[in-house]
C-alpha cells in the first residue's frame, strides 16, 4: 500500500469514524483507554455475545491517529471471536514495534506500518487496541 | 536576546514550551558540573574544606533567593523539590493543622493541579470547602469577584500569580490587602510568575509563595517555599529525618532545628540549589525589566500575526504574560502540535494540568505557545507561516 493510500484511509476514518457513539445499554461493557503522556482519552463500548464481539462503539477526545485507529479497529474486529481479536491485536503491536507481523491479517490496519518511526505517535495508534485487549482479557477471567 | 547563552539553541529547534520548562544557560550547567566534578561533598558537614564550600554555595543561594523575592530574612526561604512540593507542604503542613470543618478555601477553575488536589484532600480529610472565584469574560480574576466570593467562613485564598493556560497576572497586592483585612491567608503559586515578572513578597504581602527553579533557567528538581517567618514557625515538617533534628532520645524528647533547616530533612538537592543560585545571578544580570519588555513585545507580535488568521481561535487575546493558547478550527490540538514538531517547533497541546478550566472556557484542550526572553521574532514568523496554511496543516498533521 502506498503512502498516499494509507493517508487517505487514515483521514477517511478520522473524518468519518465508524460507530462513534456512546452506548449506555447494559449489555455493553465500557472501558476507558488513555495515554499518560498525551491527551488522548476515549471510552470504548463492547458487546460480547458468548465468544463473539458483536458490537464496538466509542466516544471521546483524541488525535487523528487515535480516532482513525479506533475506527479501523471497529471495522476489522466486529464479528470476530475473542481469540481472533487478540491475535489481531498482537499482530498490530508487532507492527508498531517494527517486529514481524501478518500483513494479510491486519488488512487496512497496515496503514500504520510506519508509525514505529514516530515514537510519540505509536501510543496513539495502539490506544484503542489496549482498551479492547483489556476488556477481552477481563471477560475471559 | 541572549541566545548564545543557551547550548540547546545551537540545534535547529524553535522552543516555545517555556511554560513547561525553560532552557538552561551554560553558566547554570557549568555551575552544577563544577559542584559534581570538584566539590561534591554533603552539606551541613562543615568539618572539612570541601564540605565548607558546599555550605557556602548552598547558603549563598538562600541569600540570592531572599534578595530575589525581597523576603525579610533567610529563615523564610526553604528549598524544596519544586512548586508542587512547596504547595503540598504549605497546604498539608500548615493549613492541614489549622483549618476545621466548614472553613472555606477560595481558588479558581484555572489553577494547576498542584493548587487543587492538595486542597481536595483537605476537603475529604477535614471537611473544609473549596469554592471558586468566578472568572470574567477574559478568564481574569477581578477584585469584584474576589470580594463577592468571600464569606465569613473564608480562611484562605490560594491562586496562581500567573496562570499557566491563560497567562493573566492576578491582582495579588489588592487581594492580599483585602484578604488580610478579613483575616484570610493568601497562598500564591508562583511557578509561572516568578520567572516572568519581578515578585516582591514584602510589597505584595504574600503569606506563602511556591515556585520552581526549572522554569526560570535553573535546574529541575529544585524549588522554593517562601513563608512569612511567623507562619512558617507553625508549618509542621512532613519529612522527618537527618539534618532537621537537634536531638532525640525517645518519642517524647525530639527537638527540631530552627527554620529553615527543620523543613529540609535529608540530603538536599545540593547541585540543584547551587544551580538555582546561578540562574538567579543570570536573570539578575539580564534584568527583569528587560525580560518583561521582551516577552511583552514578542507576545504582541505573535497575537497581531495570528489575529488575521480566520481558522485560528485564540483563547486569550488579552493577557499580560508570554502565554498564548489557541486552537485551529476542527483540528485536535495534539495534531497541531505534531504538525509543528515536523518543523522542529516545540509547543504544548493539552489541558496543561488545569483540568477543571474546561468548565469555564468550554474548551478541553488547546495548543499553548509560551514565550521567554530568548525567543525571537523570526521564530514567531516561522510558527505563523506554518499555521497560516490550513490545508497544509490538515495534509501534514498525520
Amino acid at each position: 500500500m502506498d503512502s498516499e493510500t494509507k493517508r487517505a484511509i487514515i483521514m477517511e476514518n478520522y473524518m468519518h469514524p465508524t460507530n462513534r457513539k456512546r452506548m449506555e445499554e447494559e449489555e455493553y461493557l465500557k472501558v476507558n483507554t488513555n495515554n499518560a503522556s498525551c491527551i488522548d482519552n476515549i471510552d470504548i463500548y463492547i458487546k460480547f455475545k458468548d465468544n463473539i464481539i458483536e458490537d464496538i462503539t466509542f466516544e471521546g477526545e483524541a488525535c487523528a491517529i487515535s480516532i482513525s485507529a479506533t475506527s479501523i479497529m471497529i471495522n476489522n474486529l466486529i464479528g470476530k471471536t475473542k481469540e481472533e481479536a487478540l491475535k489481531y491485536i498482537a499482530n498490530f503491536y508487532n507492527m508498531t514495534n517494527n517486529e514481524e507481523y501478518n500483513e494479510d491479517l491486519l488488512k487496512e490496519g497496515v496503514v500504520y506500518s510506519d508509525i514505529y518511526k514516530q515514537g510519540n505517535r505509536k501510543t496513539c495508534a495502539t490506544l484503542p487496541f489496549r482498551g479492547l485487549e483489556k476488556a477481552i482479557l477481563e471477560s475471559l477471567k | 536576546m541572549n541566545r548564545a547563552d543557551f547550548p540547546l539553541l545551537k540545534q535547529d529547534i524553535i522552543y516555545l514550551d517555556n511554560g513547561a520548562t525553560s532552557l538552561k544557560p551554560k553558566c547554570v550547567i557549568d555551575k552544577m558540573n563544577d559542584y559534581y566534578a570538584n566539590y561534591s561533598a554533603n552539606a551541613h558537614r562543615g568539618d572539612y574544606d570541601l564540605s565548607f564550600k558546599v555550605d557556602q554555595e548552598y547558603e549563598q543561594t538562600r541569600e540570592l533567593v531572599k534578595e530575589f523575592i525581597n523576603a525579610k530574612c533567610l529563615e523564610e526561604i526553604v528549598f524544596t523539590s519544586g512548586t508542587t512540593e512547596s504547595l503540598n507542604m504549605i497546604i498539608n503542613g500548615f493549613f492541614g493543622n489549622l483549618l476545621e470543618a466548614g472553613d472555606e478555601v477560595l481558588i479558581t477553575t484555572s489553577e494547576h493541579a498542584s493548587n487543587v488536589l492538595p486542597w481536595f484532600r483537605l476537603v475529604k480529610k477535614l471537611g473544609i470547602k473549596v469554592n471558586y472565584i468566578p472568572l470574567d469574560s477574559n478568564y481574569y480574576v477581578t477584585m469584584e469577584n474576589v470580594k463577592k466570593s468571600i464569606t465569613d467562613k473564608t480562611k484562605v485564598i490560594s491562586l496562581a500569580g500567573i496562570t499557566n493556560v491563560i497567562g493573566d497576572i492576578r491582582p495579588i497586592k489588592e487581594i492580599t490587602k483585602y484578604a488580610h483585612d478579613h483575616n484570610i491567608f493568601v497562598v500564591i503559586d508562583g511557578a509561572q510568575m516568578v520567572p516572568h515578572v519581578k515578585t516582591d513578597v514584602t510589597d505584595l504581602d504574600i503569606d506563602f509563595l511556591a515556585f520552581s527553579g526549572h522554569k526560570m533557567c535553573g535546574p529541575t528538581g529544585v524549588g522554593v517555599l517562601y513563608g512569612k517567618k511567623e507562619l512558617l514557625e507553625h508549618l509542621e515538617p512532613i519529612n522527618l529525618g537527618g539534618g532537621m533534628n537537634e536531638s532525640f532520645d525517645s518519642p517524647d524528647t525530639v527537638y527540631l532545628k530552627p527554620l529553615p533547616t527543620r523543613l529540609e530533612a535529608g540530603t538536599p538537592n545540593i547541585a540543584g540549589v547551587i544551580g538555582l543560585g546561578e540562574a538567579i545571578r543570570y536573570l539578575n544580570k539580564i534584568g527583569f525589566e528587560n525580560i518583561v519588555k521582551e516577552e511583552h513585545n514578542l507576545r504582541k507580535y505573535l497575537i497581531d500575526k495570528l489575529l488575521p488568521l480566520k481558522h485560528i481561535d485564540i483563547i486569550n487575546i488579552e493577557s499580560d504574560s508570554g502565554i498564548v493558547a489557541f486552537n485551529v478550527n476542527n483540528i485536535f490540538s495534539q495534531d497541531v502540535a505534531y504538525y509543528l514538531n515536523k518543523y522542529n517547533i516545540c509547543v504544548r497541546a493539552g489541558n496543561h494540568c488545569a483540568k477543571i478550566l474546561k468548565s469555564s472556557v468550554g474548551v478541553t484542550n488547546t495548543v499553548r505557545v509560551s514565550l521567554y526572553f530568548y525567543n525571537t521574532y523570526e521564530e514567531i514568523d516561522n510558527l505563523v507561516e506554518l499555521l497560516s496554511d490550513y490545508d497544509k496543516i490538515v495534509r501534514e498533521m498525520i
